[in-house]
């Protein structure tokens, strides 16, 4: 059955973009439900294919396929292929990414039943799955970096989908913008890669990188810098982008202006964790690296940390669950940047599902709100929507990392990994997410509790007509439920403590902080157990003690609070000021700069001076000159005879002169 | 006796009267035409003095040329004239200035 792999996996990724160009490009042909069946068929295939590679790989213990199957250029003696690397590591993003994808791609019937956009809809979201199986199954850098533009691409088109919307509009220029800066870091690593390995190829280059560990580059002069600092740190700075860590984290609230299926598939389970994969992919250059990785773990824990203080404030559901994002995006970097890469590959997993699976519950309560965002407008919602109730519930419990669930088991092996380890700024990363458990769990279960308990608060209209999703958005919240509930306690012996990765992800001996923790490792009760002498599952419990206090037994305290503590307050309500930053310094500043540049360079000179002074040169000259032409007959033939006489005088003077 | 000299005296003080007219005429095309002719029969008259006295027969076979030349170039001068008469309804050469720049 597995002999010809290779034709499964070019089927998983064709298969999605098949759907996308029928459902696009033929849209209107095949109508609504032609355009979410060819969709879903394109990325369910996609799916079952994928799980089956999973199974052949990890329990069948196939073998890791790498090879090319297309040469697009050949340029001297570099290549530039298409090609699969199918390990562990990436049959596992396959599978998570083309199953949240799937679940994502029926609710989007529910979602987006009355859209005039709906084949457009569809057409883009499968066109994600396509991109970002290319990016997470490619083996070479190049291929890595066109999945990586191409999700971006499609996050742009997806959040400017409603492009009536001003906000929209800006939202998705924005995403596109920020994510440009960190591309251009990225771009930069790969370009280094290339100068240096004289190869795209990651086997090769990651074969040759222990060689190459010792060798210093000099940019500015007199300062000599290891080459892969300076790689591992340009390629960080794409994923910075991607996965939104500060300073570039700009871009993921606002990209909640998109439809929720877009806010859960991209800017929540799949795409944002593009880069925290591909480090994992890299870990054999960043292993050379300690100023890199230390560089990794400081963004990680700053982001972490500020990014959940965000979330306590938002009154837009949406944008509550996008701080918590930016927040375990942080952890996951965290993870990343203590050398403990299967950790962070594990609460990706963890948190693809359980934070769908809160977008999806959010989403469901807006469609049954028609369309309202705002939990000051919400409460009380429990009775009416049990499912939605449960399942934001299980979310919100993976989410703070409540003993048992899948979150509890990725977040608490990230803690202990970060307090095990000895890079520099491993402390105050350490202290950092620690702090950070007691903020998620206090801005989940406000959100919890604003959202489906305490006073009903919305307008009578809407609360004559509240009732429970309907069945295409509740399947895929109970199917997102069941591996957020689950799937951490089954994966975290084999992906952390056995060795899952294999060969796919190479940690230094010195950095193995996983191996460390796994010798306390005995089971899954036993790690449970184990977590109720640490502070994380205390802090957890607190906070949502707290979120209880505040929002259900006094309600008014909150505001207090705030009052009491304007300055905080409003720092966190402006967001640090890194928004009013960015529109003042950078693009102010390039509109101030594109303004000189048009004013002086372009009006003034090359139009002025350029353009029309040259022309007005040649009409002042011609002015002067047509003058002479005054048409009348005699005038030309005197000038003529004058020529005559001029050119016979100089012919005779020579005559007389040579002779 | 003729001499060399007095022939090329008159070709020149021909050529200059035509030289002359042609600038000094502002009234009739048909002058200039005739000034032209002038011009090349006072190039003739030189043709034919150098034959003349250098016994050499080349000199007037030119002559034979320059007049087919003159005959053929005022027929067709006259010709342009009747057109521009026809479409201007004059031939004075102060009006005919449409190529001023």
């Amino acid at each position: 059955m597995m002999e010809n792999m290779e034709n499964v996996y070019l089927w998983i990724v064709l298969s999605p973009l098949a759907g996308s160009i029928i459902a696009g490009l033929f849209g209107k042909v095949i109508g609504r439900r032609g355009a979410h069946w060819v969709a879903i068929i394109g990325v369910g295939i996609s799916c079952i294919l994928s799980l089956l590679a999973y199974k052949y790989i990890v329990f069948d213990g196939g073998d890791i396929y790498n090879a090319a199957v297309y040469t697009w250029v050949v340029s001297g003696n570099v290549s530039f292929e298409i090609g699969f690397l199918i390990d562990k590591l990436s049959v596992t993003m396959m599978a998570v990414v083309s199953f949240v994808s799937w679940m994502i791609h029926i609710y989007t019937i529910g979602y987006m039943h009355d859209d005039p956009g709906y084949q457009r809809f569809f057409s883009y979201i499968s066109l994600f799955t396509f991109s970002m199986l290319m990016l997470v199954m490619s083996n070479n850098f190049l291929q890595l970096f066109f999945g990586w533009e191409a999700v971006g691409l499609v996050s742009y088109l997806l959040i400017g989908f409603w492009f009536k919307r001003e906000s929209a509009i800006f939202a998705s220029l924005k995403a596109f913008l920020v994510n440009r800066v960190g591309d251009f870091g990225f771009l930069l690593g790969i370009a280094a890669v290339l100068m240096y390995f004289n190869t795209l190829d990651y086997a090769t280059v990651f074969s040759q990188a222990p060689e190459l560990a010792g060798t210093t580059i000099t940019i500015f002069e007199g300062h000599a810098w290891s080459l892969m600092t300076v790689i591992c740190i340009c390629l960080f700075i794409g994923a910075m982008g991607k996965s939104a860590q500060v300073p570039l984290h700009v871009w993921l609230p606002d990209s909640m202006e998109g439809p929720t299926p877009i806010s859960a598939l991209i800017h929540a389970a799949t795409m944002v964790t593009a880069g925290i994969f591909m480090v994992a992919r890299m870990s054999p250059l960043y292993e050379f690296s300690e100023t890199a990785l230390s560089f990794i773990l400081i963004i990680g824990a700053v982001t972490a940390f500020s990014m959940g203080l965000l979330g306590l404030v938002q009154n837009d559901i949406k944008r509550v669950i996008a701080y918590s994002t930016l927040s375990q995006l942080g952890y996951m970097t965290v993870a990343l940047g203590a050398s403990a890469y299967a950790a962070a590959i594990f609460h990706l997993v963890t948190h693809a599902f359980f934070k769908a699976l809160l977008f999806l519950a959010a989403g469901s309560v807006i469609i049954v709100l028609h369309h309202e965002q705002d939990m000051r407008k919400m409460g009380g919602l429990y009775k009416y929507m049990p499912i939605t109730w449960l399942t934001c519930l299980i979310g919100s419990l993976a989410s703070i990392g409540f003993p048992g669930t899948s979150g509890f088991f990725s977040k608490d092996a990230i803690i202990e990994a970060v307090h095990t380890s000895t890079l520099p700024g491993a402390e105050f990363a350490y202290y950092a997410v620690l702090s950070c458990v007691l903020i998620t769990a206090l801005y989940s279960f406000r959100l919890f509790f604003l959202t489906f308990h305490g006073e009903e608060r919305m307008d009578k209209e809407t609360w004559q007509h509240l009732h429970e999703a309907p069945a295409v958005v509740t399947v895929p919240l109970s199917v997102l439920a069941i591996p957020s509930l689950i799937i951490g306690a089954w994966l975290i012996g084999p992906m952390l403590f056995q060795g899952y990765f294999g060969d796919a992800i190479y940690v230094a001996d010195k950095h193995d902080v996983l191996a460390e923790v796994g010798q306390d490792y005995h089971g899954i009760l036993g790690f449970t157990a184990h977590a109720f002498k640490h502070p994380p599952v205390y802090l957890a419990f607190a906070g949502v003690f707290l979120a209880w206090l505040f929002y259900i037994r006094f309600p008014q305290l909150p505001g207090r609070i705030a009052n009491a503590l304007k300055p905080l307050y409003q720092m966190l309500v402006h967001k640090y000021g890194c928004d009013a930053f960015n529109q003042v310094v950078f693009a102010g500043g390039t509109r101030g700069i594109g303004r000189i540049l048009w004013q002086i360079g372009d009006v003034r000179v090359i139009d002025g001076l350029i353009v029309n002074g040259s022309a007005l040169t040649v009409r002042w000259f011609s002015g002067v000159v047509r003058q002479v032409q005054s048409g009348y007959l005699y005038h030309y033939a005197f000038t003529m005879i004058i020529g005559l006489l001029i050119l016979l005088a100089v012919f005779v003077h020579k005559i007389f002169q040579g002779g | 006796m003729i001499v060399l000299s007095d022939v090329l005296i008159l070709a020149a003080i021909l050529f200059s009267i035509s030289v002359a007219g042609i600038f000094i005429n502002r009234k009739n095309v048909i002058i200039l035409l005739m000034c032209i002719e002038l011009m090349l029969l006072s190039v003739n008259m030189n043709f034919i003095a150098f034959s003349h006295f250098l016994h050499d027969i080349n000199g007037q076979i030119f002559v034979f040329f320059i007049l087919t030349v003159a005959a053929a170039e005022s027929a067709i001068g006259l010709a342009i004239l009747v057109v521009l008469f026809r479409n201007r309804q004059t031939i004075n050469v102060d009006d005919l200035d449409s190529m001023k720049g």
